[in-house]
């Protein structure tokens, strides 16, 4: 540990850190994640859903909070409870007048309500629900490497739709137009990102998970022409920062999802400023 | 002729058409059919349901009550690759990041491209040279001007080379020389493929000199058939109220449908 401190980035460092199994863990997690959110992330951006992210991030609260409520594994909990609040803003925004962050700050609140008075059942003291608000590296268990591969091969299931989800979310009339069914895809992508929010509060923690899903991207954004580039620059960008981050986190005992998203922040800063938005 | 043979050579067919939002009638009772090959130009004051009729053709919006048809076909049923659209209000999101050829190529494929094939590029090249926006190839549609992003729009629409094509206000924001040359790309597709065209258009000028058949429309239908008729004063008292903005253009072909 001394010797981390005292050279962080030095070749045996690295591997020192890379060889513990729960950093392995970590840094799967965190790779699998940077390629969800560099996915999703550019559709989240370019339909002006940012705040979904952070809308469904505390939804998972309520989910997780009733998990621990339960005594029953929080995840479990968390995804259909994340993925039933993410179908009720789409279904809210589709068929109001309400605007889509409205919608969102609505069920946002709802959910954290609940998920307050949940944990306030529970009589006992509940610090595990820190985990889950700050995330941990520590806390990666086989079981979410698992929900993360499932996630993954989900996702490449999907692949085939990634051209008409760009297409409408470029122009939603012209897609409609050309049979595209909009509406069943606003559904679908919704139900994923909750999916992916849910499966990244373990090591982001659900107050920083929004971040996942909106900077990569937007810094992507800045020096992309293409859509197609904008996807490969967020998942490049989520990558950096989980490698990075993961271990200035180790080396210097700093919550890993802050550590990765200050970096994504610092990227996306310097590619705002010296970058020529295109 | 027989029955078959007579609706072979319909394009598009509109019996008793009604719709309704909410509590607003956009447009009632309308009945009209189009013969293949015809050049429509569709004229009617602001909120007179154009654009309506279009996105009823196009499956876009449900009927109230009536029945329309497109190569025989029920709106939904119609293979999209058949028909061309250019919206008058494009709803793109204007920050996404896509190059002009990008936008042509997603009217092949109908989805959005990761990658353009060398002879889709080609495909693009050509269409987009044909609306006069060759020079935009390469750039980013988010830095387009007005007339810019209708051009490739229209190039879009065109590069499937549909059967039916429908123009909403197509020349909004094109400037003068490039709206004769507009005009004449329609008129030469037209006579290249024998196609079907439904252009919205204020422009009574343009409707009676490059359109076959004129609908006037104001909810209900005011008048339909050549220009020379359906732009009759008669009809455009009706649809519009006045002719009085129309400085002389009524005195100029007015009169066909008084009889
Ligand atoms: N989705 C909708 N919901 C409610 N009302 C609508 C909707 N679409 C159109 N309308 C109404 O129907 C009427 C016809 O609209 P439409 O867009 O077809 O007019 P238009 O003839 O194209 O007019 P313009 O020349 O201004 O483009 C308008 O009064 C409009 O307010
Ligand atoms: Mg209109």
């Amino acid at each position: 540990m001394l010797m981390v401190f005292r050279c962080p980035l030095g070749v045996a460092t690295v591997l020192e850190i890379w060889s513990l199994p729960f950093m392995q863990r970590a840094l799967l997690a965190g790779l699998a994640m940077a390629l969800l959110a560099g996915y999703y992330g550019p559709f989240v951006v370019q339909r002006g859903l940012s705040f979904l992210g952070s809308g469904l991030a505390h939804a998972a609260f309520g989910g997780v909070a009733l998990g621990l409520l339960l005594g029953v594994e929080p995840l479990w909990v968390a995804f259909p409870f994340t993925a039933g609040v993410a179908l009720g803003i789409t279904w809210v925004q589709g068929r109001t007048h309400i605007r889509g962050d409205t919608a969102v700050g609505i069920f946002f609140a709802f959910s954290m309500a609940l998920g307050i008075l949940f944990l306030s059942l529970k009589r006992e003291y509940t610090a595990e629900a820190f985990t889950y608000l700050f995330g941990s590296i520590l806390a990666v268990s086989p079981a979410d490497l698992w929900a993360s591969s499932v996630l993954l091969a989900l996702t490449a299931l999907t692949l085939p739709l990634w051209g008409r989800w760009a297409y409408a979310t470029f122009d939603r009339e012209l897609a409609a137009a050309d049979r595209v069914p909009v509406i069943l895809d606003d559904y679908l992508l919704a139900v994923l990102v909750a999916l992916v929010v849910v499966v990244a509060i373990k090591l982001v923690g659900l107050l920083l998970v929004a971040a996942f899903l909106v900077i990569p991207a937007a810094a992507a954004r800045q020096w992309s022409r293409t859509f197609s580039g904008m996807v490969v620059g967020a998942v490049i960008v989520g990558g950096l920062s989980v490698v990075a981050g993961l271990m200035a986190s180790y080396s210097y005992n700093l919550p890993s999802g802050a550590a990765v998203v200050l970096l994504q922040a610092l990227i996306f800063t310097v590619s705002a400023l010296f970058m020529r938005r295109i | 002729m027989n029955a078959a043979e007579s609706t072979a050579r319909i394009a598009v067919e509109v019996k008793e058409l009604t719709v309704r939002f909410g509590d607003h009638l956009a447009l009632e009772n309308v009945s009209l059919s189009v013969p293949h090959g015809a050049f429509v130009a569709i004229v009617g004051p602001n909120g007179a349901g154009k654009s309506t009729l279009l996105k009823v053709l196009l499956g876009l919006v449900t009927p109230t009550a009536g029945e329309v048809r497109v190569f025989g076909s029920p709106p939904n049923r119609v293979d999209p690759q058949k028909v061309g659209y250019v919206p008058q209000f494009k709803t793109l999101d204007r920050t996404f990041p896509a190059l002009a050829e990008e936008l042509v190529v997603s009217g092949l494929r109908r989805s959005w491209p990761v990658r353009i094939a060398k002879e889709e590029y080609e495909a693009a090249r050509r269409v987009l040279e044909r609306v006069g926006a060759g020079h935009l190839l390469g750039r980013t549609v988010s830095r387009f001007s007005g007339g810019e992003l209708q051009r490739v729009y229209l190039a879009r629409a065109f590069v499937r080379r549909p059967d039916l094509v429908m123009l909403d206000e197509p020349a909004t924001g094109i400037d003068m020389l490039g709206e004769a040359d507009m005009y004449r790309l329609l008129e030469d597709y037209q006579k290249e493929t024998g196609a079907t065209l439904l252009m919205i258009t204020h422009d009574w000028e343009a409707a009676y000199h490059h359109a076959t058949h004129v609908v006037v429309l104001n909810r209900r239908l005011v008048g339909f058939g050549p220009p020379e008729r359906a732009l009759s004063e008669r009809c455009l008292r009706e649809a519009f109220g006045h002719v009085g903005h129309a400085h002389g253009i009524s005195l100029s072909f007015g009169g066909g449908d008084r009889a």
